[in-house]
């Protein structure tokens, strides 16, 4: 799988709250979620975020609580993927839980820059700057966690091995 | 190789008699835990798998304690799915309101989670019950749901970083303050992926309560688990709890950790972490001039019987603050009750606080005390992200349930010693 995306550039330890605040946990409707995705981190991303765009953050993006609400809200935003210097555990679990794609590259996390356009190839590992022309490596998923995305998460995982 | 007790938990719930740091297991879970705010999308993603028989019933436990008494029509309807999903599958640990508390203080108590165990619950918090000498972890609610259609979950066997805490804490100086001084020094994700095991004189010595405390926060450093080994002060607290086997683990002498780290406790003062993460800490003295428009006692991490104990006995005959907000949430229906015949509910009032019945309440910016723009309060939950309180302009400051008393009384951030 391979996207090209329009990068929103986050710091670090972006936590649950910032992703989606607890005011917004009376539902787990994604549309509902998405329109307040990263609304206390940068109030335009809501309004502004397209289908496609890639979130580039630096260490320890979705720390904080266990609410998958915070993964299904970057995806209901239309978010292809999110590539970090690295993840919290149960963000890093949720998102291929639910079937959002996420990538841990500290190289891509400090080069690349807001407004960057930059290529994903899910399978390969390789995230390109279209701008710079650079490339960066990201570490591959083990080889458990792919059968999971390629079955689009955990659920149909289950649901496919019995 | 030697293993640590983490280790030793995962090895023993995937069959296994050996396990290494990075191996991938599946395993057996003794208990499943969802909340109001995450058991509704286990309970569909469940209902999608198609399992109307099969459930894992007898492991599953929910707790309906973020948005409730229901704070309004949504999370009332939230809180309706996880009540007909625990009557239509006859879940027998289901906790009404009236019944139930704040889940981390409520499961120890009513002995559903025991030394040995295999426990994910989707809620991070959930690492508390490490203190027991279980593994537990926070999950998401897809885990959740394939936990409880298969009785099963899949992890990543963890590194571990041992914590050592020797010397004698002095007065003020509890579980609280030594885990936040951890945090403080490794960072919000200085135990990334890894398990954070406390050990040492400082450890054996400490109360259930405080201990609870600190496996808390172990998720605040980024970790998967905060364990404790079990021993007489746990088995003291389990013997009238836990009607089920149960087994104790230790670490062998020759177990790999990541990193060693050693603290002397007697050098500690109450610690006091600055927004916005648990990790920007300083001792109580150092704080400087901090007013406060309100104080919150109580939450997962600090609303059990000692925590409240603390604060009454520095409220007692004491007035909170002209113009400051004191409110205080036990943790369970049995705290309150407890803390109602000890007469420290008395001592609250009296003082001017606000008391409620067991919720989430404020900590999660749920409802019971939210802050408007500009505001600051000093809490003794465990985190104080942008907006955790309310409005993302407003400030939380984490304590220990005696500073947060002594603060309170005095309007600003205060040692408990400056009032008594
Ligand atoms: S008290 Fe706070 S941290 Fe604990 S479970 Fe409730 S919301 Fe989470």
């Amino acid at each position: 799988m391979k996207f090209t995306g329009h990068v929103y550039k986050f710091g670090s330890n972006i936590d649950t709250d910032a992703i989606i605040p607890a005011r917004y946990l009376n539902t787990f409707d994604p549309a509902e979620l998405a329109r307040h995705c990263m609304e206390d981190a940068n109030p335009d991303f809501p309004s502004k975020v397209k289908a496609g765009d890639i979130i580039v953050a630096d260490k320890n993006f979705g720390c904080g609580s266990s609410r998958e609400h915070a993964p299904i809200a970057i995806k209901g935003a239309g978010v292809a993927c999110v590539v970090a210097d690295s993840f919290a555990r149960i963000f890093y679990r949720n998102a291929i839980n639910i079937g959002l794609p996420i990538l841990e590259s500290p190289e891509a996390a400090t080069a690349i820059q807001e407004g960057d356009e930059i290529e994903v190839d899910l399978e390969t590992g390789q995230i390109k700057n279209l701008r710079s022309g650079e490339v960066y490596q990201a570490t591959p998923f083990p080889e458990f966690m792919q059968r999971i995305i390629a079955r689009g998460g955990l659920i149909d995982y289950v649901k496919g091995s019995e | 190789m030697g293993m640590t007790i983490s280790q030793k938990i995962l090895a023993h719930h995937a069959g296994r008699e050996h396990v290494e740091a990075g191996e991938l297991l599946n395993c057996k879970v003794d208990v499943i835990l969802g909340n109001d705010v995450t058991a509704p999308a286990a309970i569909a993603e469940c209902n999608r798998l198609g399992r109307e028989h099969g459930y894992a019933r007898d492991s599953i436990v929910l707790v309906p304690d973020h948005f409730t008494p229901n704070k309004d029509i949504k999370s009332a309807e939230q809180a309706k799915i996880l009540r007909d999903f625990a009557r239509q599958q006859g879940i027998q640990n289901y906790f009404e309101i009236g019944q139930m508390g704040i889940e981390h203080c409520l499961l120890p108590e009513q002995g559903l989670v025991a030394p040995g165990d295999l426990i994910i619950g989707a809620d991070s918090h959930t690492c508390t019950y490490g203190a027991l000498g279980a593994f537990a972890t926070g999950v998401g609610s897809t885990d959740m749901a394939a936990a409880m259609a298969t009785g099963e979950a899949w992890f990543k066997v963890p590194e571990s970083i041992k914590f050592i805490y020797y010397g004698q804490a002095p007065r003020w100086v509890g579980g609280k303050d030594f885990i936040l001084h951890a945090i403080g020094d490794i960072g919000v994700d200085g135990a990334r992926y890894m398990s954070m095991e406390f050990t040492g004189e400082a450890i054996r010595s400490l109360s259930m309560d405080n201990r609870f405390s600190m496996a808390n926060m172990a998720i605040e450093a980024g970790g998967k688990n905060g364990i404790i080994a079990a021993d007489d002060i746990t088995l003291a607290y389990i013997e009238d709890r836990v009607k089920r086997p149960y087994h104790i683990y230790q670490s062998d002498d020759d177990a790999v950790y990541a990193r060693t780290i050693e603290y002397d406790v007697s050098k500690l003062e109450p610690v006091v972490a600055f927004p916005h993460l648990p990790e920007n800490t300083r001792p109580v003295s150092q704080v400087g001039e901090v007013w406060l428009d309100q104080v919150v006692i109580g939450s997962c991490t600090n609303g059990r019987i000692e925590d409240l104990q603390a604060a009454a006995e520095i409220l007692k005959g004491q007035r909170v603050y002209s113009g400051l907000r004191l409110i205080i949430l036990p943790g369970t229906q049995t705290i309150y009750l407890e803390a109602l015949r000890r007469g420290y509910m008395e001592t609250f009032i009296e003082a001017g606080a606000a008391v409620s019945t067991p919720t989430c309440g404020p900590c999660l910016g749920g409802h019971m005390g939210i802050l408007a723009k500009g505001e600051k309060a000093l809490a003794t939950t465990n985190r104080n992200f942008v907006g955790r309180m309310g409005h993302p302009e407003s400030e939380v400051y984490l304590s220990n349930p005696a500073v947060a008393a002594a603060s309170a009384i005095k309007g600003r951030i205060t040692p408990p010693w400056e009032v008594l």
